[in-house]
């Protein structure tokens, strides 16, 4: 089966048949494969909740939803497309690729693997189920302000915190996995800095997830507290803090942005590598520009909290941490821009993807630095000015690097080349309906239309109108991908085990057969 | 800085539909201008690295015969992109210190005006008059159901707007009452969280005489889009006719808690209020929207209990969206709807129909307070 590895005739080392392969897998190819699934599902619920919202902003007025519901599906596509879409999908990515890249037969712990996945569809089941409970579900934003989502939430939001909870033993498990494997699993001679650049951007994610998920569980074990037990962390009426709140949650939840977009860096580094065909520049500097994000990401969190009354210190500390972030991201631009130079490009579906990754990322940047600017944030803040901001850094940022990834690597996981004619049409439908969504944003926030509005002022019409074109267009698109997807797993051109040209000099993962054999390393190989 | 006010100036009114406001004030323009200046930098940057990066994808294109490079590090390079970064970000630091320090200054105002945020209302109370009132959304729910066309100012006008006067330095005080609110004026560049538990204060001093109007931005529930801000700056001796308006009012309000009332005065005064302040959770026909707002029309208390029925309009439920009214509104508006809701659609037929009078609220108020 394998050309490069030696493989030995264990028969009973296969797969298991039926449901019982996916119930009870322990082999990292399979749970990276029911991860990617998952996300893939739950990119097209939370879609679908944002084809609603799209729909009740068309046209201003209430037309389709009435407000009470509009604000469930901005909380829970906001809570799925960060928990369940975009985490999954990078924690996917780290199960096929992280043994296959350091030259392991599997991850360091395989069943606390399993269990990890397992997890999700159970938080997930719980949180989408409140939805059809008569009180309706979470309603208060992904952001869940307190006393919004403790004294005047719904009886639902037990549901929400209990979800939570299970989302945060599952992503902490799983990063327990991420830095064991990592730690203990590399093939001889692959010190620390020659670990691919992915595997880097896990190895920092996976400790930012370990520190701030406790975070997470703390502020929602709180609410709890406040909701269920009589304790007033967050009710000012017995004595404490709505600030509290944020503090607590943004302490999560800026570590948890970077969360979403490290991994990203990694994939995109070896895309623009392999399709320039010349190594990635500055192969350190990418390393110590993604430490320093990381170590960064702490002492930020209160950007998100301009407007809530802090002294004027506070207020310069916050925007000067913050603009510091836009060092090492500049660096990591630049990095990528001189790998580009110079090169001997080609523009294959995962370049164009990550291509669009750099020239949008870096816009979500822009728009992220005039956030930081304290107070211009006052005119900024809470209007669509920061929608446009997050959706540019987690859309054509996080999500297109998980497409970027999983078209550059399809071929390797099922065996099989994916159609490129369809993976362009997909990409240049993408590209077109991404900006055409999330740009006139900018121009609806800086005049003034305030986020999580059902209904806005008649100024804002045509721009809406736009923008929610975009939405139906770009979500009708990721069909395009779903079946792309589907017909490559079913069939298509063998793919080579090096499938792009000199990938075989750039990462361990393209010295085995396409598909891999199931587990991935029997011999460890040598790395000089 | 003067790049930026020059195309600023050239390229957009004032009243842009897809800029920042440039606004009355002094700070809300020096904030416009340190906001185009960040712009145009950010443009700079994105113009080089993008030139940079899209001439290389054009022209060593592996089509065209590129071969590729063999070198992947330069030091000097990453030392000198990382020290320019510094430099461009010490560049937007500057200006922008000094305009926050400027835009933040907590001293008294000479007029003082305590803001609270409600669900879904803003209340303002003038500090040194101590006369206050509510301010709510004036569009009609028939204009934002679509049965009606939408005017000039849909979901931009209010009942009551909050009057200032022009060339006064005025502190804004902005509380919560419920959940986070947040008060923002565009023009002013004054956006402030109202939270329950904390006195936030803001600053503006307006030149001009105009109308104003801005928005709730913080999601505070079902009508967080319905609940804007207008303000109206007036010439100071308007303003100071305006407030002795408000303290004679208030001085009539409280003789009319001493007043005999009858039945239909409660009645029809009540059905105002309830209009006003009710009808958005309980519906006209106090059929609310169960399980989160529960009905009047056949409640057990609103036809057999005055007594709980007084309790929950003065302390609200705790753990609902039902606010306590009693320090928000007088003992008259209370007794009156109370009274209303008690005859109002089948409740006068099947319950006690028992009234409730001003005098009633004020013997709750005292039984209280012992």
């Amino acid at each position: 089966m394998s050309t490069v590895v030696e493989t030995h005739d264990h028969g009973h080392h296969g797969p298991a048949k039926g449901l019982s392969r996916w119930l009870f897998t322990t082999n990292h190819k399979d749970i990276g494969t029911l991860y990617l699934w998952f996300s893939f599902i739950m990119l097209f619920i939370g879609g679908a909740m944002a084809m609603v919202i799209r729909a009740e902003l068309f046209q201003p007025g209430l037309q389709i939803v009435q407000p009470e519901f509009f604000n469930q599906m901005t909380t829970n596509h906001g809570l799925i497309m960060v928990f369940g879409v975009i985490m999954p999908a990078f924690v996917g990515l780290a199960n096929w690729m992280l043994p296959m890249q350091i030259g392991a037969p599997d991850m360091a712990l395989p069943r606390l693997n399993n269990l990890s996945f397992w997890l999700l569809p159970m938080a997930f089941g719980i949180l989408l189920s409140t939805l059809f409970m008569p009180e309706g579900g979470p309603n208060f934003g992904w952001t869940f302000y307190a006393p919004l989502s403790t004294t005047y939430a719904p009886n639902t939001v037990n549901f929400f915190i209990f979800s939570v909870h299970v989302m945060g033993v599952s992503s902490i498990l799983g990063s327990i996995n991420i830095i064991t494997t990592i730690f203990n699993m590399r093939a001889p001679g692959m010190t620390l800095m020659k670990m691919p650049l992915f595997v880097w951007s896990w190895l920092i994610t996976a400790y930012l997830l370990i520190a701030v998920m406790p975070v997470l569980a703390g502020v929602v074990t709180m609410m709890l507290m406040d909701i269920n037990f009589g304790t007033s962390f967050f009710n000012a009426a017995g004595g404490g803090d709505p600030v509290l709140f944020q503090h607590v949650f943004w302490f999560f939840g800026h570590p948890e942005v970077y969360i979403m977009i490290l991994p990203a860096f990694g994939i995109v580094s070896h895309i623009i590598e392999t399709f320039s065909r010349k190594p990635i520049f500055g192969y350190s500097s990418m390393v110590y520009a993604m430490a320093s994000i990381a170590i960064l990401s702490f002492v930020v969190w209160a950007h998100h909290m301009f407007t809530v009354g802090m002294p004027l210190a506070g207020e310069l500390f916050f925007m000067y941490s913050t603009m510091l972030i836009a060092i090492p991201t500049g660096v990591k631009v630049f990095n990528w821009v001189a790998t580009m130079f110079r090169g001997s490009i080609t523009f294959e579906t995962p370049m164009l993807f990550s291509i669009a990754f750099v020239a949008l990322f870096t816009i979500g940047g822009f728009s992220g630095l005039m956030l930081a600017i304290v107070p211009a944030d006052f005119q900024y803040h809470d209007t669509y000015f920061v929608v446009a901001h997050f959706h540019y850094v987690l859309v054509p940022g996080a999500l297109f690097g998980i497409i970027a990834g999983a078209y550059y690597w399809l071929p390797k996981w099922t065996g099989n080349m994916y159609d490129e004619t369809l993976g362009k049409l997909h990409f240049w439908l993408t590209f077109i309906s991404v900006n055409v969504t999330f740009f006139p944003m900018h121009f609806v926030g800086l005049a003034g239309m305030p986020r999580r509005y059902p209904d806005y002022a008649l100024q804002f019409a045509d721009f809406n109108a736009l923008i929610s074109v975009g939405a139906f267009m770009f979500g009708l698109t990721q069909l395009l991908f779903l079946f792309i997807v589907i017909k490559t797993i079913r069939a298509g051109k063998q793919a080579e085990p090096e499938v792009w040209e000199g990938a075989g000099e750039l990462g361990l993962e393209w010295t085995l057969s396409s598909p891999p054999p199931y587990h991935s390393f029997t011999i460890q190989p040598q790395v000089k | 800085m003067v790049m930026p006010v020059m195309f600023s100036s050239l390229v957009f009114s004032e009243d842009s539909d897809y800029n920042m406001k440039v606004g009355v004030t002094e700070v809300s323009q020096s904030i416009f201008e340190l906001h185009m200046l960040i712009f145009w930098i950010c443009v700079g940057i994105g113009v080089i690295v993008f030139s940079i990066m899209f001439w290389s994808l054009f022209k060593y294109r592996k089509s065209k015969g590129a071969v590729a490079a063999d070198f992947d590090d330069n030091f000097w390079l990453e030392i000198g992109w990382t020290v320019a970064a510094t430099l461009v970000l010490v560049w937007m630091a500057v200006p922008s210190t000094q305009v926050m320090v400027k835009a933040y200054d907590d001293a008294e105002g000479e007029i003082n005006i305590l803001i609270t945020g409600h669900q879904w209302k803003w209340h303002y109370k003038y500090l040194e008059d101590e006369v206050g009132f509510f301010s709510n959304l004036a569009t009609s729910q028939e204009q934002i159901n679509g049965e009606v066309p939408k005017g000039e100012f849909y979901l931009r006008e209010v009942d009551e707007p909050l009057v200032i006067p022009t060339n006064t330095r005025i502190r804004f005080l902005i509380t919560g009452n419920d959940v986070i609110h947040s008060w923002w004026v565009p023009d002013f560049a004054v956006k402030q969280d109202a939270i329950p538990g904390f006195i936030n204060t803001a600053w503006t001093n307006v030149p001009e005489p105009g109308i104003f109007r801005g928005a709730c931005t913080e999601l505070c529930g079902i009508k967080h889009a319905f609940m804007p801000v207008v303000v109206r700056a007036v010439e100071r001796e308007e303003f100071d006719a305006f407030i002795a308006t408000k303290v004679a009012l208030a001085e009539e309000e409280r003789m009319l808690t001493s007043k005999v009332w009858t039945k239909e005065e409660l009645m029809e005064r009540g059905e105002g209020f309830y209009a006003t302040n009710c009808s958005a959770c309980h519906q006209i026909n106090g059929k609310g929207i169960p399980p989160v707002f529960p009905a009047l029309d056949g409640s057990q208390i609103a036809m057999f209990d005055s007594k709980k029925h007084i309790e929950i309009l003065m302390e609200g439920v705790q753990g609902s969206a039902m606010a306590a009214f009693g320090d928000s509104y007088s003992e008259v508006d209370i007794a009156s709807v109370i009274t209303y809701t008690r005859q109002a659609w089948s409740n006068g037929e099947n319950g006690d129909g028992v009234i409730v009078t001003p005098q009633d609220i004020v013997a709750y108020k005292n039984r209280i307070d012992l």
